[in-house]
């Protein structure tokens, strides 16, 4: 008999060992990178890394800006083009549809976010990338382009900020349609039927009673959308064009962090510093991902309950 | 009351624009999934054929000659096979703990919390800082490399899909094991697992999924070969990797067989998707309901 609860207790403790992992693993992933980017971090100024313009690795120079840039445009253009659309279909989903509807959408929301990322790279490289060069660049670069720097075309080819932008869009869609859903789910029905008592039509209760409560939940959603975003690789390392320069309009080519990092890292890395420098882009990532993680994940737990997040 | 009346039709042209905005918004979503789909099947099928699954690369296969992609099947199957046994040998413990042993309390929040973290960390930074590790051991790229970096990928996924579906343990059937007199990891191993299996089993699928389409975290870890690994200590070949160095090459033969390698991997991940589901089903007659 007591054998049994020895046992039951050294598991217990085995369980809590091993389920500290995930934070172990965390923090070895930061030191590990920390520990090798040290060397560029120790002899140029962070600010002096931050805000260069030019990568020559060959004459030490390591400006990360362009590819900073290049992170920022690819990602908050994406989520301006998927956030509208998403939150529509999870506010179907949530509020309009039936349950059959439900039961038919689920899985082919799942599959989207089943399909690997080079797919929808390939997807990116076959139909976006010459939907861009042929039809978007000519339609609204012409006259849109001549008055607004945003829409300006410099770009002879379609692998742009753009097209990046249509293959990330497509790729968070299922995470950010699947958190608004959630989030909406946990609106007490009672505020709704409150709403429809008083005579407001669904859209009307939609946007006057479930979304302002709502609110805080599907802006964390997006933030860890975009947290996704910023770190995908390989669909948007074959669709944007790969051009350590800032961009400044959409059909610009763009360069960012993580398709410095494969494209870059693993060779033979002679050129002093180099090596350090690719890990203080990956660092950089990191530290940018891990803030946007914590701070949504922290709202939408509080929001979701602590019962079910 | 003409104004009224004018408030009444204002706000039902409202209800109506919007429900067909969300009409589009949702065929815009599910449209894209089979833009995406049927892209791939008419480039990839004209470039299938049983040599591409059942040869290995011959002389000048990336110029175009003879030979298929069953080095990259295969070594997908090898790294993503032991990536998910890496991830399950601690996703099992670290679920059950959580489940059964400090259920809802402040500590069970952390674990969680750390869990998703880890699920952000990009597939790109895993990568390199597999390499880092494997510099530091002296290792070079391999499928053991491979593995253990996917293992590590795949860990949080599995967890915290391992854990919703235990959150769903029936709890007057724990409780009856316990009130038997069974200790939490009795009730763990021979209740909560027998009953949970059907779901655990699609959450573990599901991050093998995950697993086999990465490629930015095997990029610097497995390597790239041609031929099928014999030991832990060999590079091997990924779909993902074949894909994206085919896609690369000057040539349009090779590129069709880029195509044709997408393709497989879809085909590959769908299966596992939709197969998941069945299984569960399937595995669903054998619980207590």
């Amino acid at each position: 008999m007591i054998g049994r609860h020895r046992r039951d207790t050294w598991a217990g403790a085995l369980f809590w060992a091993i389920s500290l992992l995930p934070l172990w693993i965390t923090l070895a992933v930061l030191a590990a990178l920390a520990v090798r980017a040290w060397p560029i971090l120790d002899a140029q100024p962070l600010w002096q890394l931050l805000s260069g313009q030019t990568w020559k690795p060959i004459q030490g120079l390591f400006g990360f800006y362009p590819f900073i840039a290049g992170t920022v445009w690819v990602t908050v253009v994406a989520m301006v083009l998927a956030v509208p659309p998403c939150m529509l279909t999870a506010i179907y989903l949530a509020e309009y549809a039936s349950p059959a509807m439900r039961l038919i959408a689920k899985p082919f929301i799942d599959l989207l976010a089943a399909i690997p990322s080079v797919v929808y790279g390939v997807w990116g490289m076959v139909a976006i990338v010459p939907w861009v060069e042929h039809t978007l660049s000519p339609a609204l670069g012409g006259w849109l382009g001549q008055s607004i720097p945003l829409f300006a075309v410099n770009n002879p080819t379609g692998f742009s900020v753009l097209a990046g932008s249509i293959v990330l869009a497509v790729m968070v869609a299922p995470f950010i349609i699947a958190v608004t859903y959630e989030v909406m789910h946990t609106v007490p029905n009672g505020l709704r039927q409150a709403s429809l008592a008083v005579g407001a039509t669904r859209w009307q209760t939609v946007k006057y009673a479930v979304l302002p409560r709502a609110m805080p939940g599907v802006i964390a959603g997006v933030v860890l959308g975009s947290s996704r975003a910023l770190g995908e690789t390989m669909a948007v390392l074959m669709v944007v064009g790969n051009v350590a320069r800032a961009p400044t309009s959409i059909f610009d080519p763009a360069y960012p962090l993580p398709a410095l990092i494969a494209n870059n890292y693993g060779e033979m890395l002679s050129i002093p510093l180099y090596d350090a420098a690719l890990l203080a882009a990956a660092l950089i990532l990191l530290l940018i991902v891990l803030v946007f993680n914590i701070i949504s994940t922290l709202v939408l737990r509080n929001f979701i309950g602590r019962s079910q997040a | 009351m003409k104004g009224t009346k004018k408030r009444l039709h204002r706000r039902h042209l409202e209800e109506s624009l919007f429900q067909t905005l969300m009409i589009l918004s949702f065929l815009l979503v599910a449209g894209s999934l089979g833009f995406i789909l049927i892209t791939v099947i008419v480039k990839g099928l004209p470039a299938l054929n049983v040599a591409m699954l059942t040869q290995i690369p011959k002389g000048g296969f990336y110029l175009g000659k003879e030979g298929g992609i069953l080095n990259a099947i295969i070594g997908s199957l090898y790294l993503a096979g032991g990536g998910t046994f890496g991830a399950l040998l601690l996703s099992l413990p670290i679920a059950l703990y959580l489940n059964t042993y400090v259920r809802r309390s402040a500590w069970a929040d952390f674990l969680r919390l750390t869990l998703d973290v880890l699920w952000g960390i990009p597939s790109i930074v895993y990568g390199a800082f597999g390499f880092i590790i494997m510099l530091a051991l002296g290792l070079r790229a391999s499928l053991l490399g491979g593995i253990l970096v996917l293992a590590l990928l795949e860990l949080p996924i599995m967890t915290r899909a391992i854990d919703e579906v235990l959150r769903m343990m029936p709890m007057e059937l724990e409780q009856a094991s316990l009130a038997l007199g069974s200790t939490r990891l009795e009730t763990a191993v021979h209740v909560v697992v027998r009953q949970m299996l059907p779901g655990m089993v699609t959450a573990i699928l599901l991050a093998f999924g995950r697993g086999i389409g990465d490629a930015a975290s095997v990029l610097f870890t497995a390597g790239y070969t041609d031929r099928i690994p014999t030991s832990l200590l060999r590079p091997v070949a990924s779909l993902p990797l074949a894909v994206f160095f085919q896609l690369g090459t000057p040539f349009p033969e090779v590129q069709q067989r880029a195509y044709a390698s997408a393709l497989v991997l879809t085909f590959i991940v769908l299966v596992i998707s939709l197969g998941s589901r069945w299984l569960a089903g399937r595995l669903g007659r054998f619980i207590i309901k």
